[in-house]
């Protein structure tokens, strides 16, 4: 058995040895770095740009302008490519544009044969603008009036998206009913993966290759096609090891632009390396939400009607668009029960840095207002938080009528009960109620909605070979990516568990190659445990029943007598190993009657998904007068189905933890009211949690098994960073009495609030 | 472009390459030794992904010239391994502890760790986080990085 087992990481040796390559250490001998020279407006057109001082530096090999690159219009987010063009992503991007939407759009590129002089020619180019007033905010981008970004959008609304269900006027006369209605806020945060996002393209017998740090290499492989106007099947994509994606690589970023600049040097091999500071402003970051929530509630907790209005910031072109919006609504309509239900979604375009997938695509958002109206209704009634969600929380049973999504389990209430225990939360909510100095305790907690993968949404593929060698390993290829959650090491394990050899005996095709990896779509949405797994499971009893046709014939046995086990042929009933895997595939492979290369691949595609439920409960010390908020303990517990490594679950939990840490108390990217341009794009200004910033992560699991899922499993990838920052929040209520109702909760933020208060 | 000849011990093995005056310690390890372990995330000093020993202390080679290099002596993940090719009781840490996700700060945290490791004393967890605060991670929490440097320093103590 090989599932369930903590075994170590299939790449952790060569992580710790300095062997794992990632794409600056494979650039092509004689790479050339291009540098991208970066509108220094927030809005406007290029009228011209003069290269004649660039062109001097020495070592600059070519400039390209936004006035020379091809005019194909084509779409970032990294989704499946529909074929009804309804449903196709927005194609607004130009490699390098004239008409310039944020500060930092890219204008034009030069090509050198060192970095520094790059860069030094790229500070020379001189763009002369005509400028167009900006706009920052979503909501004041709405207004008739406001600046304009794309002529397709009017009032900049990228897309609105609303519906209903029961008969909300009816439900609201119900007489007695109380009523909360308020606004919540979240900021625009970046994901600060380690390795920033870069690239190297090259090209070879007329195709382009392109090397790059994505989480999707076969949708950017198309995505290159489309902004070359390509045939696909001419662009190659190599996916090494990255240092983190958390959703910012699951979009085409700079491979397009790095495709055609290889195209106008000979094919020579060129560079795009970001540096922190743009990967901060000029990659993607995450979508800033603003909720209104408006909940009518009986006396006893019970909630009768519930609506959302959602404002959601794109930035200044579509990436992944209203799809985050989206999803952020179907987590609040489907969390909690009422007989009335209603939501206006919108997306709207800014002037501001473009806003793609970041780790749980929308519900860290939306469950930080909605976990927070929650707790704000459970202190108008005095009750306690928990009895009010439990009242309310999707029943056991139900069914998404659209995804069919069922909730087999009382999920919600078995991690309750493990969190709640955890963090002492009966005797700490007693303990902590009248507390007068200055310095003072709280408990809160935030429960969440996940899903897994994104059927019925869109596509849910994946494609699988398996290789079995002469000495009875096998190789597993596969679409889905390694992109430090320890993708790999899961799926060697399911092989292992599938065709019965020990789990050493799967060696990973690590690096995704789109000439010779089987189609995947890739690492988000939590999905490639449960998809990949899917075609892992399909694939592996394809290699296994062609060993066993082999094995029949070698020991004259039926097949339906025989079983693989621990790299052996054995007798199913007796037990009895009759051969081993080693010497069955070296005599095949070289048998002078009939050889084989016994191999399997196939193609499964996956038309269900799962719910993924859990909680955070947190212990928060709130210094009032320093304004000061300290997490003093901090679980998260999740039903992601049967654990496949458990040791690698909790990593997965811990770094979700983490990044929720950021989000609640210090984490957001500024910009300057009067230029748009960024503040704080950089380590120091833009404060990620460090070591001394976390208490110590607790991470624990209830394991009901997943029944539409080959091992059980479901999404865990993206929910850890969901549920942390409304537990932390809903803490400092309890310890302070005062509600803030938008994150990051920084000093400054609680310095107003408890002023107003009447705390200091 | 001014060039130097640095001369230096790298790995324990004594070496010299001509480098741009301009190049920092990490370029020279990277473009000149092939030292891919050197990881570069922010080239100003922030993240710590670079951190290399130097004469025993451990610096941001993003930030340190290539040519005050001149007669010390750089240790990288690269050297760590023994002679035996068994890796050594930090990294074999990190491994058991699964201390490692996306790699990326992983060989800078090992190096810090290994300062940490070789200065004989003994800290809190607390300290711990102190200790390697200049090294940012997003994947991890740091949490089974702290639990990893625990039990190297543990097994050191008891001599294992």
């Amino acid at each position: 058995m090989s599932v369930g087992k903590s075994v170590t990481r299939v790449d952790a040796v060569d992580k710790v040895t300095g062997m794992a390559k990632y794409t600056a250490d494979i650039f092509p001998p004689g790479t050339l770095s291009a540098k991208i020279v970066r509108s220094t407006i927030a809005h406007g057109r290029v009228l011209s740009i003069d290269t004649s001082e660039a062109e001097k530096v020495p070592g600059v090999v070519k400039i390209v302008t936004c006035f020379d690159v091809p005019k194909n219009y084509f779409p970032t987010a990294g989704h499946p490519w529909s074929t009804d063009p309804a449903h196709q992503d927005v194609a607004d991007r130009l490699m390098l544009t004239d008409r310039v939407r944020f500060y930092g759009d890219d204008v034009a590129a030069v090509i050198a044969t060192d970095d520094i002089a790059a860069a030094r020619a790229a500070r020379l180019c001189k763009v002369e603008y005509e400028e167009y007033p900006f706009v920052l905010d979503q909501v004041e981008a709405m207004q008739e009036g406001a600046p304009q970004l794309h002529e397709a959008y009017p009032n900049n609304i990228l897309a609105h998206t609303s519906d209903s269900w029961g008969d909300w006027e009816e439900a609201v006369s119900e007489p007695g009913l109380l009523c909360l209605d308020k606004w919540y806020d979240t900021p625009v945060v970046q994901h600060c993966h380690i390795e920033n996002h870069v690239c190297c393209a090259y090209m070879e017998g007329g195709r382009v290759t392109v090397i790059s740090s994505t989480q999707i290499p076969h949708i950017v492989r198309r995505i290159v096609g489309q902004a070359l106007g390509w045939p696909w099947g001419k662009v190659r994509i190599i996916k090494p090891y990255i240092g983190g994606g958390f959703g910012n690589k699951q979009d085409a970023l700079y491979e397009p632009l790095c495709a055609y600049l290889t195209t106008v040097v000979g094919g020579r091999p060129v560079k795009i390396d970001m540096s922190r500071e743009e990967t901060f402003t000029c990659s993607r970051v995450r979508h800033a939400i603003r909720y209104r929530l408006v909940t009518y509630f009986r006396r006893d907790g019970t909630f009768v009607a519930r609506s959302m209005e959602e404002y959601s910031k794109q930035g200044a072109y579509a990436s992944h668009g209203h799809s985050i919006a989206a999803k952020a609504t179907s987590g609040f309509a489907q969390l909690y029960k009422c007989k009335a239900y209603k939501f206006d979604a919108y997306t709207v375009f800014t002037n501001t840095p473009v806003a793609g997938a970041m780790r749980a695509y929308g519900m860290p958002q939306v469950t930080f207002a909605m976990e927070s109206h929650i707790e704000d209704i459970a202190v108008m009634l005095g009750m306690d938080p928990i009895q009010l969600r439990k009242k309310n929380l999707m029943d056991v049973g139900f069914v998404d009528d659209f995804a069919g999504t069922v909730n087999h389990y009382d999920s919600h209430g078995q991690c309750i009960q493990k969190g709640s225990g955890y963090i002492g939360w009966e005797e700490k909510r007693r303990k902590y109620r009248n507390q007068t100095g200055p310095v003072r305790r709280g408990v809160g907690m935030s429960v969440f909605w996940y899903n897994t993968g994104v059927w019925p949404i869109s596509l849910e593929v994946s494609a699988c070979r398996m290789v079995l060698n002469q000495d009875g390993s096998i190789q597993l290829m596969i679409g889905e990516t390694e992109i430090g959650q320890g993708a790999d090491t899961v799926f060697a394990q399911m092989a292992a568990e599938t065709v019965g050899i020990p789990v050493e005996k799967v060696h990973v095709a690590s690096t995704q190659d789109t000439d010779t990896t089987p189609f995947g779509l890739g690492a988000y949405a939590s999905r490639q445990t449960y998809v990949g797994g899917m075609a892992i499971k399909q694939t592996g009893e394809m290699l296994k029943s062609k060993i066993l046709r082999h094995a029949s014939k070698l020991s004259g046995l039926p097949e339906n007598m025989l079983d693989i086990k621990e790299g052996k042929i054995v007798h199913k009933e007796t037990g009895q190993a009759l051969m081993n895997l080693g010497e069955l595939a070296t005599h095949v492979l070289y048998s002078l009657e009939e050889s084989e290369h016994i191999a399997a691949e196939s193609t499964y595609q996956c038309k269900s998904n799962a719910y993924s439920f859990g909680c955070s409960f947190a212990e928060v010390e709130v210094d009032i007068p320093m304004c000061r908020v300290k997490v003093l303990n901090i679980v998260n517990v999740h039903d992601c189905g049967t654990l496949i490594n458990p040791k690698l679950a909790e990593a997965q939990v811990h770094g979700g933890m983490s990044m929720a840490l950021g989000y609640a108390l210090g984490e957001q990217l500024l910009f300057d009211e009067k230029t748009g341009r960024p503040l704080n794009n950089n380590f120091l200004d833009y404060k990620i949690p460090t070591a001394i910033d976390h208490p110590d992560l607790g991470a624990d699991f209830v394991e009901n098994p997943e029944p539409t899922s080959p091992f059980g499993t479901k999404a865990l990838g993206e929910p850890p960073a969901v549920p942390g920052a409304p537990a932390i929040r809903n803490a400092i209520l309890h310890a302070t009495g005062v509600a803030i109702d938008n994150i990051p909760m920084t000093p400054h933020i609680l310095f107003e609030r408890f002023k107003e208060e009447g705390l200091i | 472009m001014r060039t130097k000849t640095v001369r230096c011990t790298v790995n324990g093995v004594p070496v010299e390459k001509t480098v741009d005056v301009r190049a920092s310690l990490a370029d020279m390890l990277r473009d000149d030794y092939a030292l891919t372990s050197v990881k570069i995330g922010c080239q100003v000093g922030e993240c710590g992904a670079c951190n290399v020993l130097i004469d025993g202390e451990c610096y941001n080679s993003c930030i340190y010239l290539a040519v005050w290099a001149e007669g010390k002596s750089i240790v990288t993940v690269e050297g760590l391994k023994g002679k035996d090719g068994l890796l050594h009781p930090i990294q074999q840490a990190f491994v058991e502890e699964a201390a490692v996700q996306c790699g990326f700060c992983t060989p800078g945290l090992i190096m810090t760790a290994l300062s940490l490791l070789n200065s004989g004393k003994k800290y809190t967890r607390q300290e711990l986080r102190y200790e390697i605060s200049g090294h940012l991670c997003r994947c991890t929490g740091y949490e089974n990085i702290l639990t990893a440097l625990e039990k190297a320093i543990n097994r050191r103590d008891n001599g294992e």
